[in-house]
């Protein structure tokens, strides 16, 4: 559990055990999302009468779970790209001397 | 003359001559009675195809021209300005206060001109008028910068000009309307002048470099005039350049990676203020009707959740007196509200379902789907994930919750909450109510349905994977922390780059001018030597005998002559 300064009363979030729920929470949300949406789409699917509204967009927006993995691969990538990034360009908070 | 012959934008202009004279509460009432006047003027008293044209020397120009598309900026404008005049409340300066209302008004100006003319002096006007924005800062830091700034907006409005004349010269319009591509000098100038002030690549800098330098309130005040006026003008000039998709595909993914490493969190939203603007200028080079809807309707929505952001980060700074993630952290303890609408204003940047961002992106998105652009549509989904990665998670993350940081201030002033609270409502209720904002776009009908069930389910999708991997990063530490830095961008070209290459050629030039002169010198030295060795005070040439001894040779020559003579 963190301090909290001046004797102030700890919040829910200070309490590590609470974090973790919301991780796991976070991933219970996701794969419910990944699978219910999955669902939801091909139901809607099923009941799209329009054969045009039925197969809009590209081939690859269809495949299952496309978005989520889109997603979450694009932001580890982003993320580890961007980590690379800094050895490069990160210089200290004065450098241009003003 | 009625007020409704005031040319819009100007109610602000003369507006703001009256500020230094007024005080306290009355300047208050001031500030916010301004922008509204202005708005009601706009509503109620001006209708579509309005005109007001002026003659001077032979041409005529177009100071006031109203359609749907300059009465959606114009709304738009005035209602930020509004806000940001709430916002400001608090705030007894002068100098920010006359400089942020002319500011506004010459960017609405500039959005009811129907001329090049006129838009170019708006144009500048809003240059000369914001610098005082970054100025006002009072630091060491915000006057280079401010000071860069300057010369970059100036530049543009310089470009502006000389196109203009080159345009007038060919085609003699003088008509600010579309150009019809980017196909010669004229055309090229203006494209230019118009990409510097929408921050296209390479030419972005003074965006991220100004921006946070400017005071609290300014900033809010900068984040909505200059940008989205040159998205107006692109709209009127270029829609349909096809140059205008990569340049805008490549402004929407190459800030988020200095976002993710950027450590002060108003520097963050420049970059993603600058990731916004590139789906606008997408928008506006796929060229259709319902894709500059989608650009204008991005734009509406855009400066609200982004002034509703700064305003956030502001509030922030002004408690703490900093906005760097590493100082940051836990603050939703003593700011609770502010965290609520920054919230609200990452929520809808990101384009969740019931905010605005998510009524607004998709249909550029979907334009760009049915166009068949398919790099182009999954590089805006790589950019609409990254955007909601370090706006939607990584702003309100380190500063309200991440580590606590163990600042404890007071919330945000009421003013300051009241308007991030306007922001925020209308951020949702733009979600909830799509219709309502569709109804002012430029291009009806606008039939565009934002709600069906694979829209959103693969929009939640997308948004809470993405979440999922900031959790995963950050569970195992691998998220990079928050660190203070300067992180290199291509304005190290100028600020850095170009000074040392300077600096390196005056070294040269030096050196090469200390050789020559040393050279010289010392021939010209060894010449005085020469001569002074033959003729100086020893020289001898320089010696001199008694007139008795010349006499005497004078007889010696005189009597060899005559001894020769005889013999």
């Amino acid at each position: 559990m963190q301090e909290t300064p001046g004797g102030e009363p700890p919040r829910w979030l200070d309490d590590f055990e609470n974090v973790r729920k919301v991780y796991r929470g976070l991933w219970i949300v996701c794969l419910v999302v990944l699978f219910g949406g999955q669902g939801l789409l091909a139901w809607a699917q099923r009941r799209a009468t329009d054969a045009h509204a039925a197969h809009h967009g590209f081939g690859f927006e269809h495949w299952p779970g496309f978005y989520a993995l889109f997603g979450f691969i694009a932001c580890v990538a982003l993320v580890l790209a961007a980590k690379e990034l800094r050895k490069l360009i990160m210089r200290s908070e004065d450098y241009y001397g003003d | 003359m009625g007020i409704e012959q005031i040319p819009p934008g100007w109610i602000m202009i003369l507006g703001a001559a009256l500020v230094p004279l007024l005080a306290g509460r009355l300047k208050q009432a001031w500030m916010l009675f301004v922008p509204a006047a202005g708005l009601a003027q706009l509503v109620f008293l001006i209708p579509d195809g309005t005109g007001m044209v002026a003659s001077i020397f032979e041409y005529d120009l177009t100071i006031v021209r109203v359609d749907p598309l300059a009465r959606l900026w114009g709304t738009i404008f005035y209602i930020a300005a509004f806000l940001a005049a709430l916002y400001s409340l608090q705030l007894d300066d002068d100098v920010q206060q006359v400089s942020a209302l002319l500011y506004a008004g010459s960017a609405i100006g500039a959005v009811f001109a129907g001329d090049w003319i006129t838009l170019f002096v708006y144009w500048e006007l809003t240059a000369i008028t914001s610098v005082f924005l970054v100025w006002a800062s009072r630091t060491e830091r915000s006057y280079h910068s401010g000071v860069r700034y300057l010369i970059v907006q100036v530049g543009s409005g310089v470009l502006l000009l000389a196109g203009v004349v080159l345009h007038v010269h060919d085609t003699g319009s003088l008509e600010f309307s579309d150009l019809g591509g980017v196909t010669d000098l004229a055309t090229v100038l203006i494209f230019l002048a118009i990409g510097i002030k929408a921050a296209f690549p390479f030419l972005h800098n003074w965006l991220p470099d100004a921006y946070p330098e400017a005071t609290v309130t300014g900033t809010v005040w900068l984040s909505t005039f200059t940008t989205k006026l040159a998205i107006y003008a692109l709209a009127r000039s270029f829609p349909g350049e096809d140059l205008l998709i990569p340049i805008g595909v490549a402004m929407t993914a190459f800030p988020i990676f200095f976002a993710v490493i950027e450590n002060d969190l108003r520097r963050v939203l420049a970059y993603s203020l600058n990731n916004q603007l590139g789906f606008m200028v997408v928008g506006i080079g796929i060229g259709t009707a319902a894709s500059i809807n989608g650009a204008a309707c991005h734009a509406f929505a855009h400066i609200l959740y982004k002034s509703l952001l700064f305003m956030s980060m502001g509030a922030v700074l002004f408690r703490t007196g900093t906005c760097k993630g590493s100082e940051l952290g836990g603050l939703y303890k003593s700011m609770p509200w502010t965290c609520a609408f920054c919230i609200v204003g990452a929520a809808s940047i990101s384009a969740f379902p019931l905010t605005s961002g998510f009524v607004s992106k998709s249909i550029i998105l979907a334009e760009a789907s049915s166009e068949g652009l398919a790099l182009t549509f999954l590089v805006l989904l790589f950019a609409s994930a990254g955007v909601f990665h370090h706006s939607g998670i990584k702003i309100p993350y380190f500063a309200f919750f991440a580590h606590d940081s163990k600042i404890r201030v007071k919330e945000a002033p009421l003013n300051m909450l009241i308007a991030m609270g306007i922001a925020a409502a209308l951020c949702i209720g733009i979600g909830v109510f799509p219709g309502l904002l569709y109804a002012l776009l430029p291009n009806q009908p606008e039939h565009f349905v934002p709600y069906t069930v694979p829209h959103v389910v693969t929009q939640l999708q997308l948004l809470l994977w993405s979440a999922l991997a900031f959790g995963v990063l950050n569970w195992y530490r691998i998220y990079p922390p928050e660190l203070r830095s300067t992180n290199l961008d291509f304005d190290w070209v100028y600020r850095a780059g170009a000074p040392a290459v300077v600096g390196a050629c005056g070294r040269a030039i030096q050196a090469l001018q200390t050789a020559v002169l040393t050279a010289t010198r010392a021939r010209i030295v060894g010449t005085i030597e020469r001569v002074h060795r033959y003729h100086g005070p020893h020289g001898v040439l320089a010696r001199t005998s008694p007139t008795g001894s010349m006499a005497l040779w004078v007889a010696v020559l005189l009597s060899a002559i005559l001894v020769l003579y005889f013999v």
